[in-house]
């Protein structure tokens, strides 16, 4: 197990590091940092002084290899934008963006399965039908038009007709002010992003579980069970649920990505100060030691991610061994 | 994202059949009929919601009833009347006036998207299935590089890199899709060239473009033409997202997401949701309509499928 994990942690060194050089490539030609000196007096020495002290008039690489080396250091350098030290900016965002991630995936996971299920096991049923309508219109929906019909809907809708002193949900931040800790409170402020961000991962995942669970409702050991006399109940989840899950952890480890993606959105509607906004900031503000830092750190963070539902494999599937 | 192939229950049904002394699995009258008329309704239906949408969008310059981003600020901004369908914006720009051009903006991103990804995957995905060797090894190695990175950052970088204009939009997201294309018809290809009809036409001296143009793509049409619709949606989304988001389009060009964008604050008041309503109502339209199409042409192109 442990030499399994310190393989595929060696594994993924080649192609983090040839990723962070096309990143690292494509935002330092992409953003000037001595663009704000242009108009200075005697713009050309100065701009030429500054590059030279920035380490731009070397080749990309040895710039690339400068930056990426003082990374392993654990040093991520200073903002152009506000002179803060990346390096806490973004353990400073990471955290509420840990906290949607971690709730978005456990309520779209427990949704998207009892979905599938219900939907497999009741196959052409009404409420099949139901299920395959909603998560369509799930499917075809942009995250970040979910996220403001909800607020329109949910929120704004019911505070006019009803006179409401405050909203049932809340859409700006995580908490309100001078509260913190878990809470009613946050559970209100939570429910909105975590359905927005998860909004397109239930609809794809549930009719994914749907499929394989059919296909393993379909397979001869399960009508062996039933043949012998096993109660449908015990059958469904004794035999075949377990089976069914293993397609779907493959889905959402490749999904994770597209979650960082919809992070980047879901922060922005609804004002909460992590990752995505950070990301925002960045790129509108040019700041390139930001944006380089947090794509580095995401990467890591959807390979640990992989990581983990390769290790998922085993233990939903006894018969795969990771070695 | 990732899509589900429906046949594959289609599939398994086949399997059942063919099972000696298997009981075929009940399905009264009334249910199969559903399931056929439930999709091919849904198809037509979407066949011609895109059809109208193209032309009223492509057709706005004599259907829409004010110029383009004429303003009017005598108009006090309101919801829809006999006058204004849509309602007017805050400027007193006609709604309707703006979401039929700024659908022309959207459409054409998405269906341009559509042609230019899949003509470039499908020649890398063929040679790449077809001859293996380097072509074959770069184009995993490059999708595998493409999974850690969310596309929407990728975009937003490149986007801001090649400045914010449509056909900026239709590079980038040409230049990212194509590989998703290239993948599948790799996988289509890898498994077709193996067949004995490959063999015989080998055989028979035919060349290797020959092989690949007359024998091998007209058999992965099916996966071609669902991923080539379920493109034009996905780069609808893009845009509009990013254009959402304000690293996209910027007006004076109108499209989806910039009457979106500038709708951002209408959500808190309930008097001018409409500014979201109508702009997001196209939006899903567009969208739902080429994923049923895309999930039907996956029906119809699989001899497996029953329906």
């Amino acid at each position: 197990m442990l030499t399994y994990i310190v393989r595929r942690i060696f594994y993924s060194v080649p192609v983090l590091v040839i990723a962070s050089f096309l990143v690292f490539w494509g935002i330092r030609t992409t953003y000037d940092p001595t663009a704000k000196l242009r108009t200075s007096r005697d713009a050309a020495r100065v701009i030429a002084q500054r590059r030279h002290e920035l380490g731009l008039d070397k080749s990309i690489v040895s710039q690339w290899w400068t930056w990426f080396t003082s990374f392993l250091h654990g040093n991520l350098g200073v903002s152009d934008r506000t002179n803060g030290d990346v390096w806490k900016m973004i353990t400073h965002a990471l955290w509420p963006s840990l906290q949607l991630m971690f709730f978005g995936i456990g309520f779209a996971l427990v949704l998207a399965i009892a979905v599938g299920v219900y939907s497999a096991v009741k196959q052409y049923s009404v409420g099949d039908y139901l299920f395959t309508g909603v998560s369509y219109i799930g499917i075809a929906m942009p995250t970040f038009l979910f996220g403001l019909l909800a607020i329109a809907l949910v929120v704004t809708l019911p505070v006019t007709w009803f006179h409401l002193n405050q909203p049932i949900l809340y859409s700006v931040g995580l908490h309100s002010t001078g509260q913190s800790g878990f809470n009613l409170d946050y559970l209100r402020h939570l429910a909105l992003p975590v359905l927005t961000l998860t909004v397109q991962s239930v609809a794809v995942w549930s009719r994914f579980q749907r499929a394989s669970m059919l296909d393993v409702l379909n397979a001869d050991y399960v009508r062996t069970a039933r043949a012998k006399g096993v109660p449908k109940r015990k059958v469904i989840f004794g035999h075949a649920f377990r089976n069914a899950l293993i397609p779907l952890v493959t889905v959402v480890a490749l999904d994770s990505a597209f979650l960082v993606g919809g992070l980047v959105i879901t922060e922005q509607i609804f004002s909460i100060g992590g990752m995505g906004r950070l990301f925002l900031e960045a790129l509108s503000g040019g700041d390139a030691p930001v944006l380089l830092a947090w794509f580095l750190v995401v990467a890591v963070f959807v390979i640990v991610f992989n990581l983990i539902a390769d290790l998922m494999y085993s233990v939903l599937d006894p018969r795969i061994r990771v070695s | 994202m990732t899509v589900i192939p429906e046949s594959d229950i289609a599939g398994s049904q086949t399997e059942l059949e063919l099972a000696p002394g298997a009981e075929p699995v009940a399905r009264t009258n009334w249910q199969l009929f559903r399931r056929r008329f439930f999709r091919h309704k849904l198809a037509l239906a979407s066949m011609v919601v895109l059809f109208v949408l193209i032309v009223v969008c492509f057709g706005a310059a004599w259907i829409a009833p004010f110029p383009k981003n004429e303003t009017n600020l005598l108009i006090v901004p309101g919801g829809p009347s006999a006058h204004h369908w849509f309602g007017t914006n805050e400027a007193g720009q006609d709604m309707l006036t703006q979401v039929l051009y700024g659908g022309q903006i959207s459409l054409k991103i998405g269906l341009a998207v559509a042609f230019f990804s899949t003509v470039v995957g499908v020649v890398v995905g063929a040679i790449a299935g077809f001859f293996g060797g380097w072509i074959d090894q770069g184009l995993s190695r490059l999708t595998d590089l493409f999974l850690i990175v969310p596309e929407l950052a990728i975009l937003g970088v490149a986007i801001q890199r090649l400045g914010r204009s449509d056909n900026a939009f239709i590079f980038v997201l040409a230049a990212l899709g194509w590989m998703y294309i290239a993948r599948v018809v790799r996988g289509q290809v890898l498994s077709i060239r193996e067949k004995e009809f490959i063999e015989a036409a080998r055989a028979s001296g035919a060349s290797g473009t020959r092989i690949i143009v007359r024998h091998i793509l007209p058999n992965c049409i099916g996966p071609i033409m669902v991923n080539a619709t379920l493109a034009i949606a996905a780069a609808v989304i893009a845009e509009t997202t990013l254009t959402y988001l304000g690293l996209g389009l910027q007006p004076p060009a109108t499209s989806w997401g910039i009457l979106l964008n500038q709708a951002e604050g209408a959500v808190t008041s309930t008097s001018q949701f409409y500014l979201v309503f109508f702009p997001g109502l196209f939006l899903i339209l567009t969208v739902l309509a080429v994923n049923f199409l895309g999930d039907d042409l996956r029906d119809a192109f699989d001899p497996q499928s029953h329906h």
